[in-house]
């Protein structure tokens, strides 16, 4: 039997396969974005009309709910709030995580490997064990009720996997480029400005989504930390809400909806950059 | 060194000094140069170590140190009790629960989610046309915030509500449950939310790892006359290990943490009767809600340790060869 020449056998699969490929593709995304859809759709419904028919689709349509958490509740606070909380952390994330990235790879002194293991080893480190002893600790430098509270234990986390992502990154650009711009009269300070960070953007902003992201979404530090309800954020709002107005089930719906609505525009955006942030971990 | 060597060659260039005082000044000059990169190495890292060490290193260096009292967490903690929490804690029945509820979190995890993820995974990575909004769509879940999934799946498994209305419309009525408040039934339920939740993870990761799969295997595979299964099978399985215990080591660590999810999606009833409780919550309610601050960072201690040899046996046994790059640094 003679090897065969065509490279159809490539194609066979597909063309016999295609319209199962597609049928489970709708299955497994169905299923994943199913219950989203639910709340969403739900939150233009009646409590009544959901009470009466759990799996039904709004008739009428009411966008009372919508209106109601965007002017009633708080909201718009809690959402600013998260907002600061992540842009701060992230900010802080990149900016350490830089710094220590560049040192690890980019100058050769004794104790590198050293200090990059003594980070390394906060990955094994969980956030949840942690959180007794940080809210004491927080408590005696009386940062509690204040952002620094969630920012600053949220940066010291992140920095771990940070530094992993990043420094590969960094020690890979040629060192052609380092000599280039001593020859220029760079110093290396002036080697990371002008050169490293503008070549590592990719880099930068995968750290930047991922540390943003987890920040939005963080709940066990805030709902510990963060007592006063001004400082309250989205996840800490949404809990709230639905604990304080348990009979008003669609406007639980309308408020979830809302608070889940940034995270999928965010993420629908930067979909690619948590990808190949994750590639990159995935390499090593 | 070499970023240096610039501002060296115009004086040396100029005024070139007698030979005999050269190397003196040369050495000099290389002083300073190792005085400047020093303080540059330690300028650039000593703001990360810091907060590393205090918020990550330190708490749990105290953890170990409050665990020893018996302490309400006002004023400092003065009831010295030794080990005592910590039989307390093994001789709690909730909190073997808590122990039995993580097992299980840990290991339906593995098994429910790895298989899915990989058939997933290896179908979404099949060209078709659509393929890009199939991704996204199964990665939603991934992305919601645990409260924000929990709330919802809260709302979804009450009793009558949305889960039990589509069971019943499907002739399954005989199936509903209970599914938040039967305490035989609630860890199931937590663990297919959990499932729902963190299936997308996994997709992504192997998908990542399929994606740094070079073509030339498939095609040469293609081209020996391999069918599409026979190539996942024998090319994509075996290259995918790496990604496949990464994800393992990820999952398991993020299962004994558990908790989110389990504390916004059951009730706060069950949970304290042990048939939801995991560890981390059993810890928060304990430790912060009753304010017996010394019993429950005995009990971060235990969760700590447990996490932390787990990772450790993990590394040595299965994770090894993936990571060494990552660990011991091969950074030229």
């Amino acid at each position: 039997m003679a090897a065969d020449p065509y490279p159809s056998v490539t194609r066979r699969p597909v063309a016999w396969s295609t319209p199962l490929t597609y049928a489970l593709a709708l299955a497994v995304a169905a299923v994943s974005i199913a219950p989203v859809v639910y709340v969403i759709i739900g939150g233009f419904r009646t409590t009544p009309q959901i009470i009466a028919d759990p799996a039904g689709l709004p008739d009428p349509w009411v966008w009372d709910n919508y209106v109601r958490v965007l002017t009633q509740s708080d909201f718009w606070k809690q959402a600013l709030n998260s907002a600061v909380i992540a842009l701060g952390t992230t900010v802080g994330v990149v900016v350490l995580g830089v710094c220590a990235a560049f040192v690890l790879a980019r100058y050769t002194f004794r104790g590198r490997e050293g200090l990059y293991t003594f980070f390394t080893l906060g990955l094994l480190f969980p956030s949840g064990a942690a959180i007794l002893p940080l809210y004491l600790m927080l408590r005696d430098l009386t940062l509690i009720n204040s952002y620094y509270a969630v920012i600053l234990p949220q940066i010291a986390f992140s920095l771990p996997l940070t530094i992993v992502i990043l420094r590969p990154f960094l020690s890979a650009i040629p060192r052609e480029l380092e000599d280039a711009a001593a020859i220029d009269g760079a110093g290396r300070l002036g080697f990371l400005w002008r050169i490293l960070l503008p070549l590592s953007r990719p880099a930068l902003v995968t750290v930047g989504v991922l540390a943003f992201v987890a920040s939005w979404n963080a709940f066990l530090l805030p709902l510990l930390v963060l007592g006063d309800v001004d400082l309250h954020t989205l996840p800490l709002g949404v809990q709230n809400f639905s604990s304080q107005y348990t009979s008003d089930t669609a406007g639980i719906l309308a408020f979830t909806s809302l608070a889940m609505l940034p995270a999928l525009l965010f993420f629908t955006f930067a979909e690619k950059q948590i990808v190949g942030g994750l590639q990159g971990a995935v390499k090593g | 060194m070499t970023s240096t060597n610039p501002t060296l060659s115009p004086a040396g260039g100029a005024d070139a000094p007698p030979a005999g005082l050269r190397p003196n000044r040369h050495s000099s000059l290389r002083a300073a140069q190792t005085r400047r990169k020093w303080y540059e190495i330690i300028g650039l890292t000593l703001p990360a170590v810091i907060v590393y060490v205090m918020f990550v290193l330190v708490p749990m260096g105290f953890a170990v140190y409050y665990s020893l009292f018996r302490w309400r967490g006002i004023g400092p903690p003065t009831d010295y009790v030794g080990f005592d929490n910590y039989v307390l804690a093994f001789q709690d029945p909730i909190f073997l629960d808590a122990l039995r509820n993580n097992a299980i979190i840990v290991v339906g995890s593995l098994v429910v989610q790895g298989p899915i993820a990989l058939a997933v995974a290896l179908l979404l990575n099949r060209r078709f046309r659509g393929r890009a909004v199939f991704r996204l769509l199964v990665f939603v879940p991934y992305v919601l915030a645990e409260v924000t999934a929990g709330i919802m799946w809260k709302l979804l498994l009450t009793d009558n509500g949305t889960v039990d209305a589509l069971l019943r419309s499907l002739g399954l009525g005989s199936l509903v449950r209970a599914w938040l408040a039967d305490l035989d039934v609630v860890i199931w339920t937590m663990l297919f939310v959990l499932t729902w939740k963190y299936v997308g993870f996994a997709i992504i990761l192997l998908l990542a790892g399929l994606s740094n799969v070079p073509q030339e295997l498939t095609e040469a595979a293609a081209i020996d006359g391999a069918s599409w299964w026979q190539t996942q099978r024998h090319v994509m399985l075996p290259l995918l290990g790496p990604t496949i215990r990464i994800w393992m080591f990820l999952s398991m660590i993020g299962s004994l943490q558990a908790f989110e999810v389990i504390w916004v999606t059951s009730v706060p009833a069950v949970r304290s009767l042990g048939a939801s409780a995991t560890m981390a919550t059993y810890m928060v309610d304990n430790g912060f809600f009753a304010r017996l601050w010394g019993y429950g960072n005995a009990v971060a201690v235990i969760l700590f340790v447990i996490s932390f040899v787990a990772a450790l046996l993990f590394q040595r046994f299965l994770l090894r060869r993936d990571i060494e790059g990552a660990v011991t640094g091969r950074v030229n």
